[in-house]
């Protein structure tokens, strides 16, 4: 049998459910740039729209772009990513980026080719509108939701349907400033309580029947100042989520800072204002917004599930051994579903990074591995295919490794977040992007993924203090900036410990200040001491909560004790000593901050 | 009716369709560039092989002519090319035998592995060539040197574009550039876009026009020569091939560019 005759027995891809795209928007952006070019489109205006339309400035260079392509719910089907591996071949670097919010980015995109790519992405139903700007951002949905054991009930179609609300609805395009929704699946796998609205699915039994609803938490966010969230009520019943979720864009859009751009985020509203008396004004407001809409105002929930169906394998060319490396992968990126027999299976990338090729080839295994005949992103910068039979795993595997997608440890420590840093983005101070990728290199070599102790925690690197990194809920966090001994500069960043956003959510305690020459040896020798004092049923991140809250009663048994001994890792060495000290992460000059104009670029 | 070669349009890409006819009809000299161990192994009916490699080792006026007398052109026969390389290579052919002076040659719509895979005829026959005497009527209007460049970029009016991958561009290239890279410029089973397609590409891009366009890629010419006969397909009048590229113009040790203050290597998953 020849390579098309296989290519053929593929059946064609499923379609999205929903159609996110405008085709006619590639036309107004195309005309937008040339009046913007020809100055009949002010600066200021024209990068209003441009950022409306999901189009970031690019670091340093204004004639460059990237483009923010959503995937709401984290929903991505097979002939998109098909698309996405075209455009980023011919429209890009040839790469693509995951970004920790389900979204996926093309950088260092020529402007005058952006409405190319909004044409490329109108034919495949996606849209990189309201990805950027003062708008509500991609509605996330955790990727275990439906599969997830510890769930109440799948909350995928809800986080669908207040995407679709709230696109391209007048009532979100000129916000303060950004808002972001997450929807999850359990406490656990959390990522709800550092989000403007984040939401858990809880069912309530009522009068003797189970009713559908939500744990709703408002505030919370990342940024140069974080905060958790606040819970709503005990419990918002699912006809109450639009109104609650109106009422609250509402109050922001009517009381947020206008002014002031560091700080307008709604956080620093509930913050200043009090969480009490926010929280009166949102039930309030929620009373009047539901006496006062319509009928037509509700979600568009749709519920049907999707339709399974095992992909008839063509007869495994490889015969049936089960290639090296097989159970170390799966045990660090197979995820074991509710549904029997089935597993949930992360792709480990490199900070997000993969390539068009890649991206390809991934089109093809979802529908020749994933039941649900789609993928959905990670909360880390990958992606996931659910929904993989048990005894499809090896297959898999090895389909995985002939393309270089094959690395182990996505749902461990080994797999660090870094934020794009000074690889395109205009406010970064430090390399973040490639200091996760070093990181990953060595402790996968190491091993570490597949020490259990460690598989809880997690490593998240933002390349300044704004925090796309996410460095403020990682087990160790760090943001960068530079530092200076006597007259030479450096990179250097700041660590935190301690942070989680699961059930018991906090923000990570800053610690010390590390070289980032010296990030690597810091992190190994706070694994070596927590070896040395752990108690048998401790894994790092569990120790690290305990020291950080000054609990434990161990050696160590503050923060204050880890810094004592850390301290002396992080001094600088003489410039004619380590020359390479001075430089950062994919730079062999050396280092100096410059920065652009930020347009909050995640 | 005699006229009717004159008024001939002048036409960048050949269709499948159309090819498999003129093959029937001997109306036409195949050209397949591929290595010589892939054309043995089989090809287009009745394709004669030219290895680039081959071309390129000496790609004289005088030595060219040889090649195109030994294959059986002359200045009325009509020559298609085809490669394995979404048309790169085939255009560096096709571009050279234009600057000989040959004017009826095109590219084929699609790569052979497109032609293969839709099941279309192929075998492993050599064909017997009858030399032809082709004539020497130099077009210097389609080439750019690296003289010419330097001196034409300063003119108003002249684009220059960069036809390299985006991360070599950003790298280093000729001051003023444009970068368009060559995946840009074909479809999904095309090497070239639909000319509405790359029209409206070109234009957004502000490549339009009579403005004089000159290309060039890394190294001899391929991936710009594809960019010199996308720019053909839509029709605009004066294209220029730098064909010795930017290496030549690196060794010249001429100005260069870079994007600083950016690692956008560390970005790329490669």
């Amino acid at each position: 049998m020849t390579i098309s005759n296989l290519k053929q027995s593929r059946p064609k891809s499923k379609k999205g459910k929903i159609n996110w795209a405008r085709s006619q928007e590639a036309d107004y952006f195309a005309n937008a740039v040339k009046l913007y070019r020809q100055g009949k489109f002010d600066a200021d205006s024209f990068r209003r729209f441009r950022l409306q339309h999901g189009a970031y400035g690019t670091r340093l260079a204004d004639d460059y772009a990237m483009v923010r392509v959503k995937f709401p719910a984290g929903e991505v089907y097979p002939h998109q990513l098909e698309k996405l591996s075209q455009l980023s071949e011919q429209f890009s670097i040839g790469s693509a980026h995951f970004s920790t919010r389900e979204n996926i980015q093309l950088h260092w995109v020529v402007l005058e080719d952006v409405s190319e790519i909004f044409r490329g992405l109108a034919e495949v139903g996606l849209t990189s509108r309201e990805a950027c700007g003062n708008s509500v951002r991609n509605v996330m949905c955790s990727p275990l939701s439906g599969v997830c054991p510890d769930e109440e009930f799948d909350s995928t179609p809800y986080a669908l349907a207040t995407a679709r609300f709230f696109l391209r609805n007048p009532m979100a395009q000129n916000l303060p400033r950004k808002f972001k929704f997450n929807f999850t699946c359990c406490e656990r796998h959390g990522m709800v309580r550092m989000v403007d609205v984040g939401l858990i699915p809880q069912i309530r039994i009522q009068e003797g029947n189970p009713q559908k609803g939500f744990k709703i938490f408002l505030g919370g966010g990342l940024g140069n100042r974080s905060f958790v969230g606040h819970q709503l009520e005990e419990f918002t019943p699912e006809e109450d989520l639009l109104y609650t979720s109106i009422a609250v864009v509402r109050i922001f859009d009517r009381l947020g800072d206008r002014k002031n751009l560091a700080r307008n985020r709604m956080r620093y509203l509930v913050n200043d204002m009090g969480w009490e008396k926010f929280q009166n004004l949102v039930l309030k407001e929620r009373a009047i917004v539901r006496a006062t809409q319509s009928v037509v105002t509700k979600l568009n929930v749709d519920d049907t599930p999707n339709e399974l169906k095992r992909p008839i394998k063509i007869s495994d060319e490889g015969g049936s051994s089960i290639p090296d490396g097989y159970a170390r992968w799966s045990k660090g990126n197979a995820f074991k579903q509710k549904q029997s027999g089935y597993y949930s299976v992360f792709i480990t990338l490199e900070a997000g990074d993969i390539t068009s090729n890649q991206l390809h080839a991934l089109s093809e295994i979802i529908q020749d591995f994933s039941s649900e005949g789609l993928a959905r992103c990670g909360f880390s910068q990958n992606i996931s295919l659910r929904y993989v039979h048990e005894d499809d795993l090896p297959q898999l595997y090895s389909k995985l490794l002939k393309v270089g997608l094959a690395k182990s440890g996505a749902l461990t420590m080994t797999a660090p977040i870094g934020c794009s840093g000074t690889t395109s983005c205009n406010l970064a101070l430090t390399n973040s992007h490639r200091l996760a990728k070093e990181i990953q290199r060595k402790f996968l070599d190491l091993k570490l993924d597949e020490d259990d102790d460690l598989r809880d925690s997690s490593i998240k690197i933002s390349g300044c203090p704004n925090s796309c990194g996410q460095h403020g809920i990682a087990t160790i966090g760090f943001f960068g900036g530079g530092a200076r001994f006597d007259k030479d500069m450096y990179p250097n960043y700041m660590m935190q410990l301690g942070g989680r956003s699961d059930g018991e959510t906090m923000l990570g305690i800053s610690s010390i200040r590390v070289p980032a020459k010296r990030v690597i040896p810091v992190i190994l020798k706070i694994i070596e001491l927590f070896k040395q004092n752990k108690k048998p049923e401790d894994d790092l991140k569990s120790w690290i909560h305990r020291v950080v809250n000054g609990v434990d009663d161990s050696e160590i048994k503050s923060l204050e004790d880890i810094k004592k001994i850390l301290m002396p890792l992080t001094l600088p060495p003489s410039k004619t000593d380590d020359a390479d000290f001075y430089a950062d992460y994919g730079s062999d000059t050396s280092y100096h901050t410059k920065t652009g104009k930020g347009e909050c670029a995640a | 009716m005699c006229s009717l070669s004159h008024e001939k349009i002048v036409k960048t890409t050949t269709d499948i369709e159309s090819l498999r006819s003129e093959i029937r009809d001997k109306s036409v000299r195949v050209i397949d560039v591929r290595r010589e161990e892939d054309y043995k192994q089989n090809h287009i009916p009745t394709a004669v092989n030219l290895p680039l490699a081959k071309l390129l080792s000496d790609d004289s006026p005088e030595r060219v002519l040889k090649i195109v007398n030994s294959m059986g052109i002359d200045d009325e026969t009509s020559v298609v090319v085809y490669d394995d390389t979404f048309g790169a290579l085939a255009s560096r052919v096709a571009w050279t035998l234009e600057y000989l002076g040959h004017s009826d040659v095109s590219l084929l719509e699609t790569t052979y592995s497109k032609w293969k895979s839709i099941g279309l005829e192929s075998d492993d026959l050599v064909p017997e060539i009858q030399s032809k005497e082709h004539s020497i009527n130099l077009k210097p209007e389609i080439l750019a040197t690296s003289d010419y460049l330097e001196s034409a970029k300063e003119r108003e009016g002249v684009i220059l574009v960069d036809n390299r991958e985006r991360l070599n561009y950003l790298e280093q290239h000729i001051p003023g550039a444009l970068s368009l890279p060559y995946r840009t410029l074909s479809s999904q089973d095309k090497i070239l876009r639909p000319k509405e397609d790359m029209k409206r590409l070109l234009d957004n891009r502000g490549i339009s026009g009579d403005s004089e366009i000159i290309t060039y890629c890394g190294s001899v010419g391929t991936l710009s020569g594809l960019a010199y006969y996308a720019l053909k397909s839509v029709g605009l009048p004066n294209a220029k091939l730098y064909v010795r590229s930017f290496k030549e113009w690196k060794s010249l040790s001429k100005p260069t560019e870079k994007q600083e203050d950016a690692n956008y290597w560390d970005l790329s998953a490669e």
